[in-house]
């Protein structure tokens, strides 16, 4: 079992992983047990991992997991950043990825130990409901959603995108979204919304 | 109060309305809340909207048809004006006044003098609202919210990543569930693998072939399930049928069951034999095939379930929280009132998909834990290779066209399976997936063929055109190699594509432009009008079609059903025959949903339609080999990508005043046909397989 690969960047900083986040949906209610376990990690993972932490959305998060965990897991799980989607699992659609190091990669498959020491951003991390990016403002304006699942894995990749350049052509951002699969044929609002944000980022 | 309650006026300032219909990706609740807001006069950030929960909506059906604006927004219009007068009433008690010299703005109450607000008139109760009858919705002429483009709720939350899909649920004591499904259709569990040790792994649950594992976190019930699915041992399995004979073994089944359809209804008649009349001056004969099409909803399937006391709460992204209930209590054994089914948002679905499954693998899992809550989520491939598919279709065609190129004799002919594979309560059958695996299973119930007007396979098989003589006839085979259920438009798309396809076919034997030929043979005024705005925003080039040296222009037109939206397409295409590619360069579409609601929510809906069929019929064909379903992923099941995707245009024609049409289908039959008849335009070639491959356009040069 790998425990972590950089060791430096193991630190215990600030304990185990907390609960946040959460999304009860109507109609539930923990019933016979209490309103809050009093701790989500088992004694057999205390016991086989150590910690490992991560520089998600500017912050360090620490978590203990195993490191082969993918990492979509464990922004959704264990840092509750459910913005991130899980679509196919195989690299295949683009509804996971997250910006790694500036570059949005897919985060379904690859092992949370293998971007320790890398600058994560979600799409939790582009902006707020108070802040929003440009790229979420044209989203809105264009509404460029219908069912709103790939939406997340498309708004980081034309962050990814437009922070390296904020005059791409037509061809470059198709070419750039070429893997995000989108069902509900969203597509030219989408497009027309990444180039309205482009136009705001240059001017 | 009765179980039936629509409106729900809220201490919080807020209104509520308590929907039968799912959010699908498709919008609803935008648009109910916006008739709700309308009737009751309070601006759009009031309202909220209540899922459907079988507590408040114990009878409902399915969120299907596209029938949500038409019958819901008209349930929910009723039942807001109806809450609107109760609430100025009560104020003209209150005032001793009369209640007609009252008005409202914002959910303020006023005589002129005095002003009270629905939530003062209330004290802090809430008050919920069933539809009573005495409010009287208002005339389209005082609309001020209905018919604007009011943005989609929700989705500032959509683009800044918060919870808001069934995946994302996350509650104090949820544990994670994955299944494992056989290996192809048929295979029973010899043996199932040990994975108890596995870290995380709390309950491996086997019941007959049904397989599944819980595990605290979610990738350790991904792994144990990997391992599971590796190391387990199954028997046999259901040979299918050669890929290369579907449409043959469909349209030569000993098991065909046929049927006249007389104004878009099956008939007892006899089904006359067809005789060439007189006066034909071209007779012409294709047949178009459809093949099995996918949901492929971008989100696997998911459900979450909770088993306490003997009772059971499921929540599940269904289209119909009522007949998911009865089914699964019929499953599990429990009387209806045992269990509780709560909708919330999955990926968009285009119909039934994998959701009610998710729901029994939850409830199964559920049971074999209680008290935890479990969360469980299909894979990739359970979705893929699980899914009901839409059924292939196959459609004869044969036509006359007499003098003054005038169609004198039409002849439809609909080979397909059924279109209708959703849950219900039964007895001794099951349409639910885990059903069928369990030890003691519930098989899936003999396929009958459905009787309703435009139901299934004879979804929009009955044109609107006027011809002089038509026959219609639905072939209805009962056995599909595939699982089959109901897919956006059902046999519509089907229908359509071969009927549009014809249209150009027949219009081009009596040299004529395929627009002109069509608006000749239309008597509806709506249907003429959509062809006529579509022909202009897209700048349609009039003539015989086939000539177009690698560009050409095609149409396709319906009213899904006959009786919902208008909708006429044009499409422009590149082609070129040596290597056969398609290049869609730009779709512009023409509809008329009757009185609109949310104009921008309309355009949404029929854009991304015309996209998806788009997608259908240009790349998409559920594969298999003798053994299994071989599109098991996103390689092996192509869909429409950005780089593939046309320019779409549209305009809308609104008519206030005249009911709203739904629009969700409407676009799904036209799409293929349009593309088709491009493609002819641009190098003469037909092609009348879909989907439109490079294979295919080379293949149809000889």
């Amino acid at each position: 079992m790998r425990l972590g690969v950089k060791g430096e960047n193991i630190l215990a900083t600030e304990g185990h992983s907390q609960r946040i986040n959460r999304f009860i949906p109507s109609g539930f209610g923990p019933g016979s047990l209490p309103l809050e376990p009093d701790d989500n990690l088992s004694f057999f993972t205390i016991w086989l991992y150590s910690m490992i932490t991560l520089q998600v959305n500017g912050q360090s998060r620490s978590v203990r997991v195993d490191p082969e965990t993918p990492l979509i897991y464990v922004l959704r799980n264990d840092l509750g950043l459910k913005g991130t989607k899980f679509g196919c699992g195989m690299e295949q659609c683009g509804a996971c990825k997250v910006i790694v190091d500036g570059q949005a990669v897919p985060s379904c498959k690859r092992s949370v130990s293998s971007v320790i020491g890398c600058e994560i951003t979600t799409v939790e991390g582009v902006g707020s409901a108070e802040r929003l990016h440009p790229v979420q403002k044209a989203f809105i304006a264009a509404q460029a959603a219908q069912c709103g699942f790939c939406t997340s894995g498309l708004i980081v990749a034309a962050k990814a995108l437009l922070d390296r350049t904020v005059t791409p052509s037509d061809d470059e951002i198709c070419d750039h979204l070429a893997i995000h699969l989108c069902r509900c044929g969203s597509h030219n609002r989408i497009l027309r919304a990444v180039k309205q944000a482009a136009r705001e980022m240059a001017s | 109060m009765s179980a039936d309650r629509v409106i729900r006026i809220d201490p919080d300032q807020t209104i509520s309305v308590l929907i039968g219909k799912s959010e699908i990706g498709q919008g609803i609740y935008t648009s109910i809340a916006q008739i709700a807001a309308e009737e009751l006069d309070v601006s759009f950030d009031r309202m909220r909207v209540v899922s459907p929960d079988t507590d408040h909506a114990p009878n409902g059906s399915y969120t299907a048809g596209s029938n949500s604006i038409q019958g819901e927004g008209r349930t929910v219009r009723q039942a807001a004006a109806d809450a609107r007068y109760e609430l100025v009433h009560l104020a003209a008690g209150l005032w001793g006044e009369d209640a007609a010299n009252l008005s409202v703005s914002n959910g303020v109450i006023s005589d002129g003098r005095r002003q009270i607000s629905y939530w003062e008139l209330l004290g802090g109760e809430a008050m919920e609202q069933a539809v009573t009858g005495v409010g009287t919705p208002k005339p389209a002429a005082e609309y001020d919210m209905v018919g604007t483009s009011i943005g989609r709720m929700k989705l500032v939350d959509m683009v800044t990543g918060q919870p808001h899909f069934i995946h994302d649920l996350d509650v104090p004591h949820m544990v994670h569930g994955r299944v494992v499904r056989p290996p192809r259709y048929g295979a029973k569990l010899n043996s199932a693998a040990n994975v108890d040790e596995m870290p995380g792994v709390l309950k491996v649950v086997r019941d007959g072939s049904f397989l599944g594992v819980i595990a605290e976190r979610e990738e350790q019930a991904v792994w144990a399930a990997e391992a599971l699915c590796k190391n387990s041992v199954w028997d046999g399995g259901t040979d299918l049928p050669d890929e290369n004979a579907l449409y043959k073994d469909l349209m030569n089944s000993l098991k065909e069951q046929a049927f006249l359809v007389v104004d878009g209804k099956p008939v007892p008649d006899a089904i006359p034999a067809i005789v060439i009349p007189e006066g034909a001056r071209q007779i012409i004969e294709a047949t178009y095939y459809k093949p099995y099409l996918m949901h492929g909803s971008l989100g696997p399937s998911a459900a979450m379930a909770q088993w306490e006391a003997g009772s059971l709460t499921v929540w599940a992204h269904t289209q119909g929280v009522s007949p998911l209930r009865g089914s699964l209590a019929q499953v599990l054994d429990l009387p209806d009132q045992a269990v509780r089914v709560i909708h919330v948002e999955g990926a968009g679905c285009y119909g039934h998909n994998g959701a009610d499954d998710a729901a029994l693998d939850a409830a199964l899992l559920a049971r074999a834990l209680p008290n935890r809550p479990v969360l469980l989520k299909w894979m990739r491939d359970d979705e893929h290779a699980w899914e009901p598919y839409g059924s292939c279709m196959a459609v004869k065609m044969q036509g006359c066209v007499g003098d003054g190129g005038v169609v004198i004799d039409w002849h439809h002919d609909a080979w397909s399976y059924t279109h209708s594979g959703r849950p219900r309560a039964m007895t001794g059958s099951s349409n639910m997936l885990a059903a069928w695996h369990l030890q003691e299973p519930l098989p899936p119930p003999e396929a009958r063929p459905g009787g309703g007007s435009h139901s299934g396979i004879h979804r929009n098989a009955d044109p609107l055109y006027t011809f002089a003589r038509r026959r219609v006839v639905k072939h209805f085979v009962p056995d599909s190699p595939l699982r089959v259920s109901a897919l956006r438009g059902l046999g519509s798309p089907g229908n359509v594509f071969a009927i549009e396809s014809f249209m150009d076919e027949l219009a081009f034997a009596a040299k004529e432009d395929p627009i002109a030929f069509r608006l000749k043979h239309l008597e509806d005024a709506r249907a003429q009008d959509v062809i006529r705005a579509a022909s202009d925003l897209a700048g349609w080039r009039p003539g015989v079609r086939g000539c177009g040296q690698g560009r050409g222009q095609g149409i396709g037109f319906a009213q899904y059903k006959n009786e919902k939206c208008y909708v006429a397409v044009i499409f422009d295409v590149r082609v070129d025959v040596e290597t056969g590619l398609i290049v869609l360069e730009r779709v512009v579409i023409a509809g008329d949903a009757g009185q609109i609601v949310n104009p921008d929510g309309l355009k949404n809906q029929l854009e991304g339609g015309v996209i998806q069929a788009a997608s259908w019929a240009m790349k998409e064909a559920v594969r298999f080999d003798r053994e299994r379903v071989t599109s098991r992923d996103w390689e092996g099941y192509q869909i429409l990508k950005f780089p593939d995707v046309p320019v779409v245009e549209s305009v809308l024609i609104d008519r206030p005043g005249l009911p709203s049409l739904g629009s969700g289908e409407a676009t799904q039959g036209p799409t293929p046909a349009a593309i088709a008849n491009a493609v002819f335009d641009a190098v003469g070639l037909r092609l009348r397989q879909m989907p439109f491959t490079p294979d295919r356009v080379k293949a149809a040069r000889h």
